[in-house]
Protein backbone atom coordinates (compact mmCIF):
# COMPACT_ATOMS: atom_id res chain seq x y z
CA UNK A 1 0.00 0.00 0.00
CA UNK A 2 1.52 3.24 -1.18
CA UNK A 3 1.07 5.89 1.47
CA UNK A 4 3.30 8.71 2.65
CA UNK A 5 2.75 11.17 5.45
CA UNK A 6 4.47 14.53 5.85
CA UNK A 7 4.37 16.74 8.93
CA UNK A 8 4.14 20.35 7.86
CA UNK A 9 5.66 22.98 10.11
CA UNK A 10 7.95 25.09 7.97
CA UNK A 11 9.03 26.05 4.49
CA UNK A 12 11.35 23.08 4.12
CA UNK A 13 8.46 20.72 4.84
CA UNK A 14 6.59 22.25 1.90
CA UNK A 15 9.38 21.22 -0.46
CA UNK A 16 9.65 17.75 1.11
CA UNK A 17 5.88 17.16 0.87
CA UNK A 18 5.66 18.08 -2.77
CA UNK A 19 8.71 16.03 -3.69
CA UNK A 20 7.20 13.09 -1.85
CA UNK A 21 3.85 13.52 -3.61
CA UNK A 22 5.56 13.71 -6.96
CA UNK A 23 7.39 10.46 -6.28
CA UNK A 24 4.17 8.70 -5.34
CA UNK A 25 2.41 10.07 -8.43
CA UNK A 26 5.28 8.91 -10.60
CA UNK A 27 5.28 5.45 -9.04
CA UNK A 28 1.54 5.18 -9.70
CA UNK A 29 2.19 5.94 -13.36
CA UNK A 30 0.71 9.44 -13.55
CA UNK A 31 1.79 11.52 -16.55
CA UNK A 32 4.44 14.20 -16.16
CA UNK A 33 1.82 16.94 -16.33
CA UNK A 34 -0.30 15.20 -13.67
CA UNK A 35 2.77 14.83 -11.44
CA UNK A 36 3.30 18.59 -11.68
CA UNK A 37 -0.40 19.29 -11.07
CA UNK A 38 -0.38 17.14 -7.95
CA UNK A 39 2.91 18.56 -6.65
CA UNK A 40 1.67 22.11 -7.22
CA UNK A 41 -1.61 21.45 -5.40
CA UNK A 42 0.39 20.03 -2.49
CA UNK A 43 2.63 23.09 -2.51
CA UNK A 44 -0.40 25.38 -2.16
CA UNK A 45 -2.07 23.35 0.59
CA UNK A 46 1.17 22.90 2.52
CA UNK A 47 1.97 26.60 2.35
CA UNK A 48 -1.51 27.42 3.64
CA UNK A 49 -0.82 25.20 6.67
CA UNK A 50 2.46 26.99 7.40
CA UNK A 51 0.95 30.44 6.86
CA UNK A 52 -2.42 30.08 8.56
CA UNK A 53 -2.34 27.06 10.87
CA UNK A 54 1.38 26.85 11.80
CA UNK A 55 1.36 23.06 11.72
CA UNK A 56 -0.48 20.14 10.25
CA UNK A 57 -0.01 17.09 8.12
CA UNK A 58 -0.41 15.86 4.58
CA UNK A 59 -0.97 12.23 3.63
CA UNK A 60 -0.70 11.08 0.03
CA UNK A 61 -1.96 7.62 -0.83
CA UNK A 62 -2.83 5.35 -3.68
CA UNK A 63 -6.46 4.64 -4.57
CA UNK A 64 -7.79 1.58 -6.35
CA UNK A 65 -11.45 1.58 -7.19
CA UNK A 66 -12.69 -0.97 -9.69
CA UNK A 67 -10.74 -0.33 -12.85
CA UNK A 68 -9.62 3.10 -11.76
CA UNK A 69 -6.39 4.02 -10.09
CA UNK A 70 -5.73 7.32 -8.48
CA UNK A 71 -4.15 9.30 -5.73
CA UNK A 72 -5.68 10.91 -2.68
CA UNK A 73 -4.37 13.87 -0.71
CA UNK A 74 -5.48 14.28 2.91
CA UNK A 75 -4.63 17.60 4.51
CA UNK A 76 -5.34 18.31 8.16
CA UNK A 77 -4.52 21.11 10.55
CA UNK A 78 -5.74 22.29 13.93
CA UNK A 79 -5.45 25.94 13.03
CA UNK A 80 -8.00 28.75 13.33
CA UNK A 81 -10.30 27.36 10.64
CA UNK A 82 -11.81 29.26 7.71
CA UNK A 83 -14.77 31.53 8.53
CA UNK A 84 -16.22 31.57 5.01
CA UNK A 85 -15.18 28.67 2.82
CA UNK A 86 -16.96 29.92 -0.27
CA UNK A 87 -15.07 33.20 -0.04
CA UNK A 88 -11.76 31.43 0.60
CA UNK A 89 -12.36 29.30 -2.51
CA UNK A 90 -12.86 32.41 -4.65
CA UNK A 91 -10.12 33.40 -7.10
CA UNK A 92 -8.23 36.40 -5.84
CA UNK A 93 -9.43 36.24 -2.23
CA UNK A 94 -6.55 36.43 0.23
CA UNK A 95 -6.29 37.61 3.83
CA UNK A 96 -2.51 37.63 3.55
CA UNK A 97 -1.74 39.76 0.51
CA UNK A 98 -1.27 36.68 -1.66
CA UNK A 99 -2.71 36.12 -5.11
CA UNK A 100 -5.60 34.18 -3.59
CA UNK A 101 -4.95 31.41 -6.08
CA UNK A 102 -3.98 28.58 -3.74
CA UNK A 103 -7.30 26.97 -2.81
CA UNK A 104 -9.21 27.61 -6.06
CA UNK A 105 -6.12 26.64 -8.06
CA UNK A 106 -5.59 23.40 -6.15
CA UNK A 107 -9.25 22.54 -6.65
CA UNK A 108 -8.93 22.94 -10.41
CA UNK A 109 -5.74 20.88 -10.54
CA UNK A 110 -7.42 17.92 -8.84
CA UNK A 111 -10.48 15.93 -9.97
CA UNK A 112 -12.35 16.15 -6.66
CA UNK A 113 -11.79 18.52 -3.78
CA UNK A 114 -13.61 18.62 -0.46
CA UNK A 115 -12.85 21.11 2.25
CA UNK A 116 -14.24 21.15 5.79
CA UNK A 117 -13.39 23.72 8.38
CA UNK A 118 -14.51 24.47 11.92
CA UNK A 119 -13.67 27.80 13.50
CA UNK A 120 -11.17 27.31 16.29
CA UNK A 121 -10.77 23.62 15.46
CA UNK A 122 -9.04 23.42 12.14
CA UNK A 123 -9.36 22.54 8.51
CA UNK A 124 -9.34 19.28 6.56
CA UNK A 125 -9.14 18.82 2.82
CA UNK A 126 -9.56 15.63 0.83
CA UNK A 127 -8.64 15.83 -2.85
CA UNK A 128 -8.38 13.12 -5.47
CA UNK A 129 -6.84 12.73 -8.87
CA UNK A 130 -7.63 9.79 -11.15
CA UNK A 131 -5.26 8.42 -13.71
CA UNK A 132 -6.27 9.40 -17.22
CA UNK B 1 26.05 35.09 1.93
CA UNK B 2 25.47 31.98 -0.13
CA UNK B 3 23.26 32.84 -3.07
CA UNK B 4 20.69 30.25 -4.11
CA UNK B 5 20.25 31.97 -7.42
CA UNK B 6 23.43 33.33 -8.99
CA UNK B 7 22.85 36.53 -10.93
CA UNK B 8 25.29 37.19 -13.76
CA UNK B 9 25.65 40.03 -16.19
CA UNK B 10 26.24 39.45 -19.91
CA UNK B 11 26.57 42.68 -21.89
CA UNK B 12 23.91 44.82 -20.25
CA UNK B 13 21.60 41.93 -19.47
CA UNK B 14 21.06 40.39 -16.06
CA UNK B 15 20.74 36.62 -16.02
CA UNK B 16 19.38 34.78 -13.01
CA UNK B 17 19.51 31.00 -13.14
CA UNK B 18 17.56 29.15 -10.53
CA UNK B 19 19.70 26.22 -9.38
CA UNK B 20 17.30 24.02 -7.46
CA UNK B 21 14.12 23.96 -5.40
CA UNK B 22 13.64 27.28 -3.68
CA UNK B 23 12.05 27.55 -0.28
CA UNK B 24 10.12 30.68 0.54
CA UNK B 25 12.99 32.56 2.16
CA UNK B 26 15.18 31.86 -0.90
CA UNK B 27 12.45 33.28 -3.13
CA UNK B 28 12.26 36.46 -1.05
CA UNK B 29 16.05 36.88 -1.08
CA UNK B 30 16.14 36.20 -4.82
CA UNK B 31 13.58 38.92 -5.40
CA UNK B 32 15.49 41.46 -3.28
CA UNK B 33 18.74 40.66 -5.07
CA UNK B 34 17.14 41.00 -8.50
CA UNK B 35 15.45 44.26 -7.64
CA UNK B 36 18.75 45.77 -6.54
CA UNK B 37 20.36 44.65 -9.82
CA UNK B 38 17.77 45.97 -12.24
CA UNK B 39 17.73 49.39 -10.62
CA UNK B 40 21.42 49.78 -11.47
CA UNK B 41 22.36 51.78 -14.56
CA UNK B 42 23.00 49.84 -17.75
CA UNK B 43 20.31 47.30 -17.10
CA UNK B 44 18.78 46.58 -20.46
CA UNK B 45 17.06 43.34 -19.74
CA UNK B 46 16.53 40.51 -17.31
CA UNK B 47 16.29 36.80 -17.95
CA UNK B 48 15.06 34.48 -15.24
CA UNK B 49 15.93 30.90 -16.09
CA UNK B 50 13.47 28.48 -14.47
CA UNK B 51 14.61 25.35 -16.32
CA UNK B 52 15.23 23.33 -13.15
CA UNK B 53 12.02 24.29 -11.36
CA UNK B 54 9.51 21.45 -11.47
CA UNK B 55 6.92 23.34 -9.43
CA UNK B 56 5.93 26.99 -9.81
CA UNK B 57 3.14 27.80 -7.37
CA UNK B 58 1.20 30.96 -6.59
CA UNK B 59 3.89 32.23 -4.23
CA UNK B 60 6.62 32.04 -6.88
CA UNK B 61 4.23 33.48 -9.46
CA UNK B 62 3.49 36.44 -7.21
CA UNK B 63 7.23 37.05 -6.88
CA UNK B 64 7.65 36.99 -10.67
CA UNK B 65 4.77 39.45 -11.02
CA UNK B 66 6.33 41.75 -8.40
CA UNK B 67 9.68 41.65 -10.21
CA UNK B 68 7.96 42.43 -13.50
CA UNK B 69 6.22 45.41 -11.88
CA UNK B 70 9.43 47.10 -10.85
CA UNK B 71 11.23 46.11 -14.04
CA UNK B 72 8.46 47.71 -16.04
CA UNK B 73 8.81 50.94 -14.08
CA UNK B 74 12.52 50.88 -14.79
CA UNK B 75 11.92 50.13 -18.46
CA UNK B 76 13.71 46.80 -18.18
CA UNK B 77 12.21 43.96 -20.26
CA UNK B 78 11.88 40.62 -18.50
CA UNK B 79 12.08 37.21 -20.13
CA UNK B 80 11.30 33.96 -18.35
CA UNK B 81 13.34 31.17 -19.89
CA UNK B 82 13.05 27.42 -19.70
CA UNK B 83 9.65 27.00 -18.12
CA UNK B 84 8.62 23.39 -18.73
CA UNK B 85 5.39 22.75 -20.66
CA UNK B 86 3.95 20.89 -17.65
CA UNK B 87 4.58 23.90 -15.40
CA UNK B 88 3.07 26.27 -17.97
CA UNK B 89 -0.06 24.11 -18.31
CA UNK B 90 -0.42 23.93 -14.54
CA UNK B 91 -0.16 27.71 -14.16
CA UNK B 92 -2.83 28.30 -16.78
CA UNK B 93 -5.15 25.79 -15.13
CA UNK B 94 -4.67 27.50 -11.79
CA UNK B 95 -5.79 30.73 -13.38
CA UNK B 96 -2.38 32.33 -12.95
CA UNK B 97 -1.13 34.41 -15.81
CA UNK B 98 2.29 35.87 -16.36
CA UNK B 99 0.81 38.63 -18.45
CA UNK B 100 3.37 41.08 -19.70
CA UNK B 101 6.25 38.71 -19.15
CA UNK B 102 7.88 37.37 -22.26
CA UNK B 103 8.89 33.72 -22.33
CA UNK B 104 11.59 31.84 -24.19
CA UNK B 105 12.36 28.17 -24.61
CA UNK B 106 15.83 28.50 -23.12
CA UNK B 107 18.49 30.95 -22.00
CA UNK B 108 19.96 31.38 -25.49
CA UNK B 109 16.58 32.14 -27.03
CA UNK B 110 15.90 34.53 -24.16
CA UNK B 111 19.11 36.42 -24.91
CA UNK B 112 18.23 36.52 -28.61
CA UNK B 113 14.88 38.02 -27.70
CA UNK B 114 16.44 40.76 -25.60
CA UNK B 115 19.03 41.54 -28.28
CA UNK B 116 16.47 41.72 -31.08
CA UNK B 117 13.26 42.90 -29.49
CA UNK B 118 10.22 42.51 -31.70
CA UNK B 119 12.02 40.26 -34.16
CA UNK B 120 10.04 37.08 -33.56
CA UNK B 121 6.53 36.58 -32.14
N1 LIG C 1 -5.46 25.89 6.39
C1 LIG C 1 -6.03 27.11 6.53
N2 LIG C 1 -6.41 27.55 7.77
C2 LIG C 1 -7.00 28.76 7.93
N3 LIG C 1 -7.24 29.62 6.92
C3 LIG C 1 -6.88 29.24 5.67
C4 LIG C 1 -6.27 27.98 5.41
N4 LIG C 1 -6.04 27.89 4.07
C5 LIG C 1 -6.50 29.02 3.52
N5 LIG C 1 -7.01 29.86 4.48
C6 LIG C 1 -7.65 31.17 4.24
O1 LIG C 1 -8.18 31.19 2.93
C7 LIG C 1 -7.61 32.29 2.17
C8 LIG C 1 -7.44 31.87 0.72
O2 LIG C 1 -6.42 30.86 0.61
P1 LIG C 1 -5.61 30.72 -0.76
O3 LIG C 1 -4.57 29.68 -0.58
O4 LIG C 1 -6.60 30.53 -1.86
O5 LIG C 1 -4.95 32.16 -0.98
P2 LIG C 1 -3.71 32.81 -0.21
O6 LIG C 1 -3.00 31.79 0.60
O7 LIG C 1 -4.20 34.00 0.53
O8 LIG C 1 -2.78 33.31 -1.42
P3 LIG C 1 -1.89 32.36 -2.39
O9 LIG C 1 -2.19 30.94 -2.03
O10 LIG C 1 -2.34 32.68 -3.78
O11 LIG C 1 -0.47 32.73 -2.14
C9 LIG C 1 -6.32 32.63 2.87
O12 LIG C 1 -5.95 33.97 2.65
C10 LIG C 1 -6.67 32.34 4.33
O13 LIG C 1 -7.37 33.43 4.91
MG1 LIG D 1 -2.45 29.96 -0.21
Amino acid sequence: MLERRSSIENELDIIAARRCAKEVAKELGFSTVDQVRIATAISELARNIVLYAKEGSIVVRALCEGEREGLEILVADKGPGIPNIELAMTDGYSTAGGLGAGLPGARRLMDTFRIDSQLGQGTTIVARKWKA
Amino acid sequence: MQQQVPILKIDDFWIASVQGSLHDQDVIEFKQALLSKITQPKSNGLIIDLTVLDVVDSFVTKTLIDIRGLAKLMGVPVVIAGMSPAVAITLVEMGLSLEGIDTALNLQKGLDKLRNPGKER
